[in-house]
């Protein structure tokens, strides 16, 4: 396929008389780690809304894969392939790893109206997300109950669901959020094994690992993209030092 | 959220088998009912006894929809009393057969599911208690306006229906037999059904809607198909109801009934099936005691309510533990 | 259809929609303040028509019955919210829907034991007996237009309260934000009880001023708890604006839809027939227009801001 994964137009959106997204526009490359990183407040979660569905954009367009999903809800998008994972951890607690991924392996394979044979022990389901689990080093816990897992295991758990889904783009609301030395060091690893299976659009605050990942930056103030570029061009940037690393610069 | 599944720490498995030593128990305690029944007068314990097999059929659909898909249906007595309605309305009308009879139930079940579900299953929570509160009550309503079928009063069914033109469910046993085989078959087919593909999204829209909307299911649609499979459970047991006691009126399907229902399938212990069975016999057999011993039953009863709510949280299958 | 007849048509269904705003607007405060679904509201009014009643064949005056009334309802309102509700606060929806079922099943009874089976009925106020002419020849009971003048009133100072003093504000901002209100020193547990009291009161007057037009009976509460969830959804949950105006929607639609319904189907269908049909459809209008509103506006038609 040719031409970006993603395409985000002058998108924008306000609640009330605050605009908080105010003409976003960027473009991500199939195969590319984007990382869209701006202070606290520039709207970085509003826009992580809009491109998941679970926030109306007031205004612009979002093109995945070529098509426009603008008006799209959030299941029609994880299904042609667009897949997030939550800032706060979403898994379901009562479910065992191994389910929680199996389900998400269901979620893209044929109809779910099937009312008679037990899905507990169906192939189909559990090889795939076996498979992913060994992945993701989560392996051993496949038969723990989600909700028993440590903070950094769940939000493997949480990569291993997304990429389940048969993705061509993930995007990630601050994956590395909560998590510690030890555990990041493991998660940064791992995006960067992701990264081999589709592409990704990663929201962090954890300037360290997103240079360390990134193909390309951006970089988003008060609702605006003020720089797009490979990370040491972005870094050096004067528009760049002055709204979000000022006090670095000065 | 789902109303039920608040549960900040993880306690038991979302979907674990039943269990079968506790069902299996149960439904042959069930089928010995009728050896015992000599002993405490045969035709007042084969009436109670059914009374609680086609109950137990109600809550158990209930408990699909509370227990594993989390949601809180307050109307689930419109069911019961539309098929009680079909039995009376078309015996009324000489269909007399039960095949027939059941087939209009559960058609009507379903249309009514899907019609008000439609509306209802938009919203979560409260709403939906509220909402199918309401429709509920209109069936009730509604009920009470068929001035040709008995209005408030309700009205005396010439007999039992007839099965395939023969007269089989004369004979109180046999009518017993009928209602715990249906409870039987769809027991077992229900325990197929939360486990199956479409059980699991079930029970993960009502752990968390987000997350499987994240991972690319809309729960509205499973959530719909499986408020009609309950709805068309409870319509059946409407079928055999009208059977069993001989009578249609408005007050099969009063809120009252609804409520009634809900605290079968929650005493037992929601998301184990056999649980609903359990709350059943539990409710139904607490109530028969206590009018026993006064007219004012009721006085003690709500506070028995009351109590089983505020202490005996899981219900029964709780306490003997759900893998028992 | 003669107009006079729809005139008093329009005025009782306007009574009815202000008595169902009094049940209906502490049912929405409760659950906007406390997130607490209260089944047994529509008791409260039971008990406020059956204190009235018994009040007043003690007092021999409706006028010191509803006085002794309104305080006895708060106090029966104030230990069922110390005794049960108060444990349910930080219970499911579910919990609670079946743990004041059970406060139903309680209190009904008693009443029946109280003052038994058989409907009471107490006298119109001689003061307000009798009819007044509201239009040419067309005559309508004083204590009809007593009670439309008492729910005006009530609503007024509702809204008053709510948004111009200071509780009101708390009990907007609770409902908003409980903890935060907590947060901010204000005696949570205290506001509660006062909202609580305050809503199982208003459902107590609701039930003492119809006590003379109705009659009295257990199961009175139950019917009008079910219209009342029905409007507070079409209002749109916690909202008294809502709440307000869809007591007034549905009271107008409930009663004119049983005179309206037959006279508009005989334009299609043979009297009888006509008759017979509005009558069953009229009772289901309101759920009718429940739905649709629900339809079209799936969280009422003033969502309070969450």
């Amino acid at each position: 396929m040719s031409g970006p994964i993603l395409r985000v137009e002058r998108l924008a959106k306000s609640y009330g008389a605050l605009r908080v997204t105010n003409d976003v526009s960027f473009a991500v490359e199939p195969g590319e780690l984007h990382a869209v990183i701006g202070p606290n407040g520039a709207g970085k979660t509003t826009l992580i809304h809009q491109l998941s569905g679970t926030a109306r954009p007031d205004g612009g367009r979002i093109l995945f894969a070529g098509r426009d999903v603008t008006r799209a809800t959030m299941p029609e998008r994880v299904r042609l392939g667009l897949a997030r994972s939550f800032q706060i951890t979403t898994i379901l607690p009562r479910f065992t790893v191994l389910e929680n991924v199996a389900l998400a392996v269901q979620a893209r394979s044929g109809s779910s109206f099937r009312f008679w044979r037990a899905a507990g022990h169906d192939p189909a389901l559990n090889d795939p997300a076996t498979a992913l689990l060994d992945r993701f080093g989560i392996g051993t816990r496949a038969h723990m109950q989600a909700g028993f897992l440590s903070h950094g295991e769940k939000r493997q758990l949480e990569l291993a669901i997304a990429l389940a889904t048969d993705p061509k783009l993930i995007l990630l609301d601050e994956p590395l959020a909560g998590t510690s030395h030890e555990e990041t060091r493991r998660i940064v690893e791992i995006l960067r094994e992701l990264k081999r299976s589709c592409a990704i659009l990663l929201v962090e605050h954890d300037m360290e690992a997103v240079f360390a990942l990134a193909d390309r930056v951006s970089v988003l103030v008060y609702g605006e993209i003020v720089a797009t570029g490979a990370p040491d061009s972005v870094r050096a940037d004067p528009a760049v030092r002055a709204a979000y690393l000022g006090e670095e610069a000065a | 959220m789902s109303d039920v599944a608040v549960l900040p720490e993880p306690a038991t498995p979302a979907f674990d088998r039943p269990g079968t030593l506790v069902p299996v128990v149960v439904f042959g305690l069930l089928a010995l009912v009728p050896l015992a029944a000599p002993l405490g007068g045969e035709a007042y314990v084969m009436s109670f006894m059914t009374r609680v097999v086609v109950l137990a059929l109600a809550a158990l659909s209930l408990d699909l929809l509370i227990g594993y898909a989390g949601l809180v249906s307050f109307g689930h007595a419109a069911f019961l009393g539309i098929g009680a309605y079909a039995v009376g309305i078309l015996s009324a009308e000489g269909v007399t057969d039960i095949v027939a009879q059941s087939a209009v139930a559960l058609a009507v079940s379903a249309a009514f599911a899907l019609v008000t579900g439609a509306v209802a299953l938009r919203t979560e929570g409260v709403y939906l208690i509220m909402i199918t509160l309401a429709f509920g009550q209109m069936m009730f309503f509604l009920a009470s306006a068929l001035a040709g079928y008995g209005g408030d009063d309700g009205m005396t069914l010439p007999g039992r229906s007839l099965v395939l033109g023969r007269d089989l469910l004369a004979g109180d046993r046999a009518l017993y037999y009928v209602a715990l085989a249906v409870l039987g078959t769809v027991y077992l087919g229900l325990r197929r059904l939360v486990a199956s593909r479409f059980g699991r999204v079930l029970a993960g829209t009502r752990e968390n809607a987000t997350r499987m909307e994240a991972i690319g299911f809309a729960p509205f649609g499973y959530r719909l198909v499986a408020y009609a499979i309950s709805g068309v459970v409870a319509g059946l047991a409407g079928v055999l109801l009208a059977n069993q006691t001989g009578f249609v009126s408005p007050a099969t399907m009063s809120w009252q009934r609804s409520g009634d229902l809900i605290f079968m399938a929650v005493l037992g212990g929601l998301g184990s099936l056999h649980g609903a069975i359990l709350g059943t016999v539990a409710f139904l057999l607490a109530e028969e005691v206590l009018a026993h011993f006064t007219e004012h039953w009721r006085i003690v009863f709500g506070p028995f309510l009351i109590l089983a709510v505020l202490f005996a949280r899981g219900g029964l299958t709780g306490l003997f533990g759900r893998r028992a | 259809m003669s107009t006079t007849l729809l005139l008093i048509q329009i005025l009782n269904g306007l009574q009815f929609g202000l008595i169902l705003f009094l049940v209906a607007a502490g049912l929405t405060l409760v659950f906007g303040v406390m997130d607490f679904i209260n089944l047994a509201h529509g008791v409260q009014y039971m008990v406020g028509a059956y204190l009235a009643a018994a009040f007043s064949a003690m007092f021999g005056s409706f006028v010191l019955g509803l006085a002794a009334a309104l305080p006895t309802a708060l106090v029966i309102g104030l230990v069922l919210e110390l005794l049960v509700f108060r444990h349910l606060y930080a219970r499911s929806h579910l919990d609670q829907v079946l743990a004041t079922f059970g406060v139903i099943v309680f209190l009904t009874e008693a009443a029946r034991m109280i003052w038994g089976v058989e409907p009471l009925s107490i006298d119109v106020p001689a003061a307000l007996s009798g009819s007044i002419e509201i239009a040419d020849g067309v005559l309508y009971p004083v204590y009809r237009v007593a009670i439309i003048a008492a729910g005006l009133g009530v609503g007024l100072l509702l809204y008053v309260v709510v948004n111009h003093t200071r509780l009101g504000m708390l009990i907007r901002a609770g409902a908003s934000n409980a903890p935060m209100v907590s947060a901010l020193g204000v005696d949570i547990r205290l506001l509660f009880t006062f909202v609580f009291g305050f809503g199982a009161m208003l459902a107590g007057f609701a039930g003492a001023m119809v006590a003379p037009i109705l009659s009295v009976e257990p199961s009175m509460g139950d019917t009008v708890v079910i219209l009342a969830f029905v409007v507070i959804v079409i209002g749109g949950i916690g909202s008294i604006r809502g709440t307000f105006l869809a007591a007034l929607l549905v009271g107008l639609v409930d009663t004119l839809g049983r005179f309206v319904a037959p006279a508009l189907l005989k334009l299609v269908l043979d009297p009888a027939a006509a008759s017979q049909t509005g009558r069953a459809i009229a009772p289901m209008l309101v759920y009718i227009l429940m739905a649709a509103t629900l339809f079209v506006r799936p969280a009422g038609l003033f969502p309070a801001r969450r």
